[in-house]
């Protein structure tokens, strides 16, 4: 029979030779693989302490971005959740207050911003629909649970720390000072 | 002996069609209808007097009449030229109609705030699609654009003079279905402006008409004001019997919640019948209305993204597949969900809502 891929091998059915038929020479020739790995270099990591670098076009977990004044820059215009294919945003707008203009950067913000990170693809399509730099995706994965309920993120999940009142945790959501703090603990 | 009209014969992109005397260029396009007709953002054929302010509908016209077969020297506007027997008029045809449309948008961007993120028209609005159709979107203006002094019309309507393009709309829509009007166009040249000139709050029954005639969203309804983008919402027809008007409506919902009552509108994006502002600003609640049906949404503008129509919402399989027997523990995650909750009524809050609406309930 002609082989479908240049990689199939026919199986050598030819009879054993007397090294191959007392047995033990071949599971010696197998451990001498095994122990030949223990001089090689790790393919796993330790992974909660260590972690792989992501490539820098990564999207994992969404973040809702401010200005650098600190004002949500999100005004609810729909774009992100009209764009999702999973249909995994939603959200509520309000109407700024006066008094609130160094919360929300425009006339109207986001009540209410939800993802559910269940249903998100983590496609990129609401980082690229939004016309106000508003979303990005980060370069971390939504951690695992052990209720679906928790998957849903609200705004308090989503919005990055305030570079004015919390600069450090800015800095860290960043990932700026990320390495240094890893290595403290 | 009847007279037997002698009708004219147009000849629209070599599309010839026979209108009365007396019909302008863009009304014998638009009974031809589809991409022949041209855009107008001030026409309305439901308003007398309307029409040659925006110069979107400029027209080509390569043969004047079968009596004086010359062409007109420059592009006419179509909604106030008239039609003549053996007339050739070239829209979309013609490369300097293209030409001169795509400028005329341009021009119309120049003091508008591309603001549409925030605006309650985007996805509805006239201009929007006008300045997409014509890859303007974007703008060359680099200076600041003009400003206004905030006005206030009430509680209804919400005007926002910085999107106004003066296309008169509002003014003869005052004009002709109010009997006192009092707002109209103030000062001239850059610094005209839609307003009251005492500050005085739009309260006539049919004022609210405004909003739909509105081809920006200059004039924007205070009731919906940031509720719900216009693509979310679910239009229906609806009707309600009303001592006023028709009350022929569309509601536009979210779930059982009307969150907005516009006039019906046809292909032109005009209103069907006028409605008053008790059917559009008050009946806010389902009980109000007979609902007729979905409305039928063009399948190419955004609105038709919430698909609605002939929606199937899948069977519960578990009992099914388990004789019968009830899960013991349902996965459900809609109970977390803080957006859409059955027991907050949007449609309820007058006004835009507030973070004194949404703070209770998200415990910030």
């Amino acid at each position: 029979m002609q082989s479908l891929t240049q990689r199939a091998k026919s199986v050598d059915r030819s009879p054993l030779s007397w090294l191959e038929k007392i047995y033990v020479w071949n599971i010696f020739k197998g451990m001498l693989i095994t122990f030949g790995h223990i001089f090689k270099k790790k393919a796993t990591i330790q992974y909660p302490e260590q972690t792989r670098p992501f490539s820098p076009v990564f999207r994992g977990l969404h973040v809702l971005n401010r200005d650098e004044e600190g004002r949500e820059r999100c005004t609810a215009c729909g774009l992100c959740a009209v764009a999702c294919p999973a249909e995994a945003i939603t959200m509520e707008a309000a109407e700024r207050l006066p008094g609130e203009e160094k919360l929300y950067r425009e006339e109207k913000y986001a009540a209410r911003y939800e993802i559910n990170m269940l249903r998100c693809i983590f496609c990129g399509l609401c980082e690229e629909a939004c016309p106000k730099d508003a979303i990005y995706l980060s370069e971390t994965f939504a951690p695992a649970n052990f209720s679906r309920k928790s998957f849903i993120y609200g705004k308090p999940d989503l919005l990055i720390p305030d570079p004015v009142t919390k600069p450090e945790e800015f800095k860290e959501a960043k990932g700026l000072i990320e390495k240094k703090k890893k290595s403290k603990s | 002996m009847a007279e037997e009209k002698k009708l004219f014969k147009v000849t629209i992109d070599n599309i010839t069609v026979e209108v009365e005397p007396g019909t302008s260029i863009l009304n014998a396009a638009r009974q031809i209808g589809g991409d022949v007709t041209p855009p107008a953002m001030c026409y309305y054929s439901k308003l007398k007097g309307s029409g040659g302010k925006c110069r979107t509908c400029l027209v080509e016209v390569a043969a004047g009449s079968t009596a004086d077969p010359r062409p007109m020297p420059k592009l006419v506007a179509s909604c106030r030229t008239n039609v003549m027997d053996g007339m050739i008029v070239k829209n979309i045809t013609s490369e300097k109609v293209q030409d001169a449309r795509a400028g005329v948008v341009e021009f119309l961007l120049i003091n508008h705030p591309l603001d549409c993120p925030i605006c309650d028209q985007a996805g509805e609005c006239h201009l929007q699609d006008l300045s997409y159709e014509h890859g303007k979107e974007g703008t060359r203006f680099e200076f600041a654009k003009r400003t206004f002094k905030k006005h206030d019309l009430g509680p209804y309507i919400q005007l926002h003079m910085t999107r106004c393009i003066l296309c008169y709309r509002c003014v003869f829509v005052a004009e002709q279905l109010t009997n006192k009007r009092v707002h109209g166009v103030l000062d001239r040249g850059d610094h005209a402006e839609i307003a009251t000139y005492i500050e005085k709050a739009l309260d006539n029954d049919f004022i609210g008409n405004v909003i739909d005639v509105c081809p920006v969203g200059a004039l924007t309804d205070k009731t919906f004001r940031f509720k719900n983008r216009v693509w979310f919402t679910k239009p229906v027809n609806a009707s309600c019997k009303c001592d006023k008007c028709s009350g022929k409506v569309h509601l536009w919902m979210r779930g059982d919640e009307v969150l907005r009552v516009t006039a019906r509108k046809d292909q032109w994006g005009e209103v069907e019948e006028w409605i008053c502002n008790t059917c559009r600003f008050e009946r806010k609640d389902i009980k109000d209305w007979t609902i007729e049906g979905p409305v039928n949404v063009n399948r190419h503008s955004v609105i038709s993204q919430g698909h609605y129509v002939g929606l199937k919402m899948p069977d519960e399989t578990f009992s099914k597949v388990m004789n019968g027997r009830q899960p013991k523990l349902l996965m459900d995650i809609h109970s977390v969900s803080e957006v859409n909750k059955p027991n907050v009524n949007l449609a309820a809050i007058p006004g835009p809502a507030h973070s004194t609406d949404f703070d209770t309930k998200t415990g910030k």
